[in-house]
């Protein structure tokens, strides 16, 4: 057993630089001259998201602007990047509701599971992307700005059957 | 010029006329004894500087707006739908920190970038950019100093842009910035041979080194790209390997060598090290159209290339001058998006076993021809307007460039690294694995290939 190199004869116009030299040439240039561009120009236009896109949270309200949130637990439970911070607490009615209810953008992974998982339809992530922040601060959401969210959310689910009965 | 026209007395009379030719010593009232080709060459040296920068700013932009067509994006449109983006960035280079590590050489690590640029910009003062200029105070040559060694003088400069670059990267105290210095001396030294050799034939026909009287010549006889397609490629491919543009960016190979030889550097120091190769660029795109492509002539249109002058034939030669300098420098641009970066060895066989041996072997084939020609009869100057030298040489020149065409067909031309090894020093190789431990194990497998396609 020796090294050996599979020397391939080819035809002369696939081996000729010269040859491959032009043909690059009149490419690049095809591609120069022609109008089709591929470019969005970001700021101004954007491509449409997908309606299943799952991207910054949002937080749905009651009609008297309460989070619907009902503190049950099921999504800092069910979260993969443990990023959601939830303190229960309970009114004189019994009715329980969320004292704290931060979620870390930095460290969720988007993958959507608090909204599948949630009984309330009221945790969603949304259609949305652009959450630049000037401080890591920024990105912990507290309930206040998960409620003043307006973007539309994620369409997992099915809105004219909101709760899969 | 200058020294000669400040001082008339003062230099002796042989230096008076060569440092000034044709000072025509001309009253002009309050300028006094200031002579009138010393405000013609400041003049000129103004103008010329200014177009310049502002074209090589223009370049840059020139450059991200050809290689995002052939990307098939749209490239810079913000700043003033794109056309400010070269002031933009003019002024963000500015504003950024001047970097200067501890470790570096400060005196050479600060002169580099200047070194590098100033080569290129000096060039220009020989460069003939259009037919001259009459003036009431006399006819102004378009071109800032008609040196009689014009030619001479543009291998002398052109052979020290490699300081700069060699300088930067060997002052910056950095491996790759070494590394990429290293292979700018290699290549730039082995590349000026071949460029140097590729425009003798130019000289054997002009029989002159001052580029006027080549670009006259090419006026009478047709342009040397016609009659010297080889020396034209040579000096084409080696003008890319000068100017460190891809296909042969060895120097800054961002892949392989971060930034090369101006890893170090930021801000305006950086961005000086950016404007010297575009001002190569530049450079090598006049040399190109002066030397094969018969430099502010236009061809075919006698009367505009000779006199008497008019201003309306300098703006005229004016644009095809520019018109050829911009095609080239299209073409450096279409290049550099097309092709990939050489391997080394292939740049280093390429320049010293290829473009080195033919342009040797080309000088000696068209002083041949020249000599047969000249033996035979055939006048230089053409006869009742057909340059017969020049038809001559372009038969033998068809022949040739058939010739090298198919050779260059083949596709053997750059070899691969395993040709380099000897097919002795193979075989011994070969039978040393056999031997080794390695090369036994899979015995067994190998049992069952055939024979033919056994081992890798």
């Amino acid at each position: 057993m020796s090294i050996s190199v599979k020397v391939l004869t080819r035809p002369i116009d696939e081996v000729s630089y010269v040859r491959a030299t032009m043909k690059g040439m009149a490419l690049t240039f095809k591609h120069m001259i022609n109008p089709h561009k591929v470019t969005v120009q970001y700021p101004e236009h954007r491509d449409p998201l997908s309606a299943r896109w799952r991207g910054t949270h949002r937080m749905l309200t009651n009609e008297d602007g309460t989070a619907k949130c009902v503190a049950c637990g099921l999504c800092p439970a069910v979260c993969p990047a443990n990023c959601i911070k939830l303190v229960p607490g309970e009114d004189e009615q019994g009715n329980r509701y969320p004292l704290v209810f931060e979620i870390d953008e930095f460290r969720c992974i988007f993958c959507g599971y608090c909204q599948e998982v949630c009984p309330e339809e009221a945790i969603h992530v949304g259609r949305h992307y652009e959450n630049a922040e000037y401080s890591r601060d920024g990105f912990v959401y507290d309930l206040e700005r998960l409620t003043a969210q307006t973007h539309p959310v994620c369409e997992m689910w099915d809105p004219a059957d909101p709760k899969g009965e | 010029m200058m020294m000669g026209a400040l001082f008339p007395g003062v230099l002796p009379p042989m230096l008076q006329r060569i440092v000034d030719p044709q000072s025509p010593p001309a009253d002009l009232g309050f300028l006094g004894p200031i002579s009138v080709p010393l405000i013609y060459t400041i003049v000129k040296m103004l103008i010329v500087f200014t177009v310049y920068m502002v074209g090589v700013a223009l370049l840059t932009l020139a450059e991200r707006k050809i290689s995002a067509w052939i990307q098939d994006r749209l490239g810079p449109n913000r700043v003033l739908k794109g056309w400010g983006q070269p002031l933009a960035d003019g002024v963000k280079n500015f504003m950024k920190e001047e970097t200067l590590p501890d470790a570096v050489n400060k005196p050479l690590f600060l002169l580099a970038p200047a070194l590098a640029f100033i080569p290129a910009l000096s060039l220009w003062a020989v460069i003939p950019f259009a037919a001259p200029l009459p003036l009431p105070w006399g006819r102004m040559d378009m071109v800032v100093a008609d040196l009689p060694i014009g030619y001479l003088y543009i291998l002398a400069l052109a052979s020290l842009g490699v300081f700069g670059i060699v300088l930067a990267g060997w002052a910056s105290n950095n491996k790759y910035a070494l590394l990429g210095g290293l292979r700018a001396s290699a290549q730039m030294v082995s590349y000026e041979i071949a460029m140097g050799m590729s425009t003798i034939p130019i000289l054997l026909l002009a029989g002159d080194v001052s580029l006027g009287t080549i670009v006259r010549q090419q006026e009478q006889n047709g342009w040397h790209v016609l009659t010297l397609t080889i020396a034209c490629f040579i000096f084409l491919v080696s003008a890319f390997a000068e100017t460190n543009r891809l296909p042969f960016d060895m120097p800054e190979a961002e892949s392989e060598l971060i930034a090369g030889y101006h890893t170090e550097y930021s801000a305006m120091k950086f961005s000086l090290f950016f404007i010297a190769e575009y001002a190569n660029m530049v450079t090598a795109s006049a040399l190109m159209a002066t030397l094969f492509f018969g430099g502010w002539t236009v061809p075919f249109w006698h009367a505009v290339n000779n006199a008497p002058w008019a201003a309306w034939k300098t703006a005229i030669t004016l644009g095809a001058f520019l018109f050829k300098v911009l095609f080239f420098l299209f073409f450096y641009m279409w290049i550099r998006w097309t092709l990939p970066r050489f391997r080394y060895d292939q740049l280093m066989s390429l320049g010293w076993k290829i473009m080195l041996p033919l342009s040797l072997g080309y000088v000696v084939v068209i002083a041949g021809a020249t000599l047969g020609l000249d033996a035979v009869g055939v006048p230089r100057t053409p006869v009742h307007g057909w340059p017969l030298y020049s038809l001559c040489l372009m038969a033998i020149n068809i022949v040739l460039v058939v010739l090298l065409f198919v050779v260059a067909d083949r596709g053997r031309l750059i070899s691969p690294a395993s040709t380099r090894v000897r097919a002795v020093e193979l075989a011994r190789l070969r039978a040393v694995r056999q031997r080794s431990a390695l090369a036994q194990r899979p015995v067994v497998a190998a049992v069952g290939r055939p024979a033919s396609g056994a081992g890798d």
